[in-house]
């Protein structure tokens, strides 16, 4: 059968955006490539691939343990981000609270906060709590940047639902916790997902806070032990490309696994009026 | 107002509390105790802390390396909010006009989207290499050398912002694009409008709210920039690179002076509410079709 012109256009198409993706897959090859052969092109492929650079990363840097900081602070950040915003996002959608236009432009407002404007008392801060070089501090200051952005988000979900749905239950005799558990919660699951989601790569990716307050391997973040990659005599180019691919492992996993949930939140936090 | 409104005020105002809590906590409070420290010489190893007044904003009017950070900023931001806006609405309209593999092209485009800034930074390094890099390699061996030429690191730093951030731009735009009817389509079809017509005449304006946003998201993102360039060139080189919020975080943490850094804080803070506030203006008096 012979490919039709949509056909073909359809692969120039996706052609195209691959190589797009090429500084990414770049160094998805470098990580593999065995050492002697990295500052030596061409040729572009490798003679055969190796995990050497892996096992270094794995075995004698601190990206270990940075991968477990990274891990455990955007969980905490994204449980937190809900716990708190979850209650606050429904009252802003569906309860009359007094000077709510204030707070919703406070929340607006503050999704734009440059994280610079804060960062000097923040530091000061966590030092006065003894804070600094802790999970708590981070995922302290995580939390509440993420959650503007996660109100913001859930409210908009929140008034998705049918409201009858929640009358319904009220009818019922059900109360607030029980409408939440029952009717709000499980109506709002993909919004849910979606909103976690993006606090989770929020919390996954920040630099200038986790960089500011981390002081060593007891809670440096993933992209903190990445910028700080050390280099004895010369670059290690290709240690560096393998912690570059273990730092983007979540996110990709992400993309590849969760693209509607993660598409549907990006296109909600900002169109959602 | 009747007991159950009243009910309903007071649980709304219940369940509104830790966020109120939270938010008043750990981002008004730090904003109104950074305006206290930019009036004031705060430099903590040298023991020195009084209120100068507005001495440092003073000093910033006069300050080159300021005007150089301001300058570069601008440049930036106007240029990768320009990129991004070119190859963001031409990648969307390219996959809306995919058949199929849509959702791997857009794979494509997250990826890079989600990438931490500081893997960007590390990606364009390598790309950026004088001598294995794929870019020089590309280039038929003119061996520039993009981070450590004063002339080109702006334009390097640029592109890698661009490549992690364009995506942004192309998702919303698509989404847009999905939600317009085919039947508007069809009847331009009929009208006999050609494609470059049905372009400009229908497609375009009915992605300028979408744009208009994209565009204001992006632009408060580039306005307070530090990530990729504080990884992939700290600054330099000769301070090339160096946008407000870079050399505000050197003098808070690197030279350690609290208050004249807290001031160039603050003046990142107003430029991007400011710029956030006049586009929300644009938007609210409708001069955008939806």
């Amino acid at each position: 059968m012979r490919p039709t012109p949509r056909t073909v256009a359809d692969l120039v198409i996706v052609a195209a955006l691959a190589a797009y993706a090429i500084p990414f897959f770049w160094q998805l090859l470098t990580s593999f490539k065995p050492e002697a052969e990295l500052l030596r092109i061409p040729p572009l492929l490798p003679s055969h691939l190796t995990l050497a650079h892996y096992r270094v990363v794995l075995e004698q840097s601190l990206m270990p343990r940075a991968l477990a900081n990274s891990l455990g602070i955007a969980t905490l950040t994204t449980v937190a981000a809900l716990v708190v915003g979850l209650p606050g996002a429904y009252a802003v959608a569906r309860r009359p609270v007094p000077g709510k236009r204030w707070l919703l432009l406070a929340i607006v407002a503050s999704t734009a906060f440059p994280q610079i404007a804060t960062v000097s008392p923040l530091y000061l801060l966590m030092r006065a709590l003894d804070l600094r070089d802790t999970w708590t501090g981070l995922v302290l200051v995580h939390a509440s940047f993420a959650l503007p952005l996660t109100v913001w988000l859930l409210a908009g979900f929140i008034r998705e639902i049918p409201i009858e749905a929640e009358e319904a239950a009220a009818v019922d005799g059900a109360g607030l916790a029980k409408t939440f558990r029952w009717v709000v919660v499980p109506l709002l699951a993909p919004g849910l997902a979606s909103t976690a989601l993006l606090t989770f790569l929020f919390s996954w990716n920040e630099f200038l806070f986790a960089y500011t307050f981390t002081v060593s391997e007891a809670s440096r973040t993933i992209p903190v032990a990445l910028a700080l990659f050390p280099g004895v005599f010369e670059v290690p180019w290709g240690d560096i490309a393998a912690a570059s691919m273990l730092a983007s492992l979540p996110p990709v996993l992400i993309v590849v696994a969760l693209q509607r949930f993660l598409v549907r939140g990006l296109v909600a936090g900002a169109v959602k009026e | 107002m009747t007991r159950r409104e009243a009910a309903d005020r007071r649980q709304g105002m219940l369940l509104l509390a830790p966020t109120a809590v939270a938010l008043g906590a750990l981002t008004v409070y730090p904003a109104a105790w950074v305006l206290w420290l930019s009036l004031q010489h705060r430099v903590p190893i040298f023991g020195v802390s009084r209120f100068a007044g507005l001495d440092n904003f003073a000093f910033l009017t006069i300050d080159a390396r300021f005007w150089s950070a301001a300058h570069t900023t601008a440049v930036f931001t106007v240029a990768s909010v320009a990129l991004e806006v070119v190859l963001g609405v031409a990648a969307a309209l390219a996959i809306n006009a995919q058949r199929r593999g849509r959702a791997v092209a857009l794979s494509f485009l997250l990826l890079a989207w989600a990438m931490p800034a500081v893997v960007a930074a590390k990606l364009f390094e390598w790309l950026y290499h004088p001598v294995a890099g794929l870019i020089n390699v590309a280039l038929g061996r003119h061996a520039l050398n993009w981070l450590g030429d004063p002339g080109i690191a702006l334009a390097a730093v640029t592109l890698a912002d661009v490549w992690r951030t364009m995506p942004f731009v192309a998702i919303l735009c698509y989404a847009r694009l999905l939600a317009i009817p085919a039947d508007l389509y069809e009847a331009a079809q009929v009208d006999g409008a050609g494609r470059l017509a049905t372009l400009t005449r229908i497609t375009l304006p009915l992605l300028g709210r979408i744009l208009l946003l994209a565009v204001l998201f992006r632009t408060l993102d580039a306005l307070r920039a530090f990530d990729i360039m504080f990884v992939l060139t700290g600054g330099g080189p000769a301070n090339t690179t160096e946008t407000l919020t870079v050399y505000a975080y050197r003098a808070l943490f690197q030279t350690l002076q609290l208050g004249f850094g807290s001031a160039l804080s603050v003046v990142v803070f107003v430029l991007v509410m400011g710029v956030a506030w006049a586009y929300l203006r644009i938007l609210r008096t409708g001069s955008v079709a939806a």
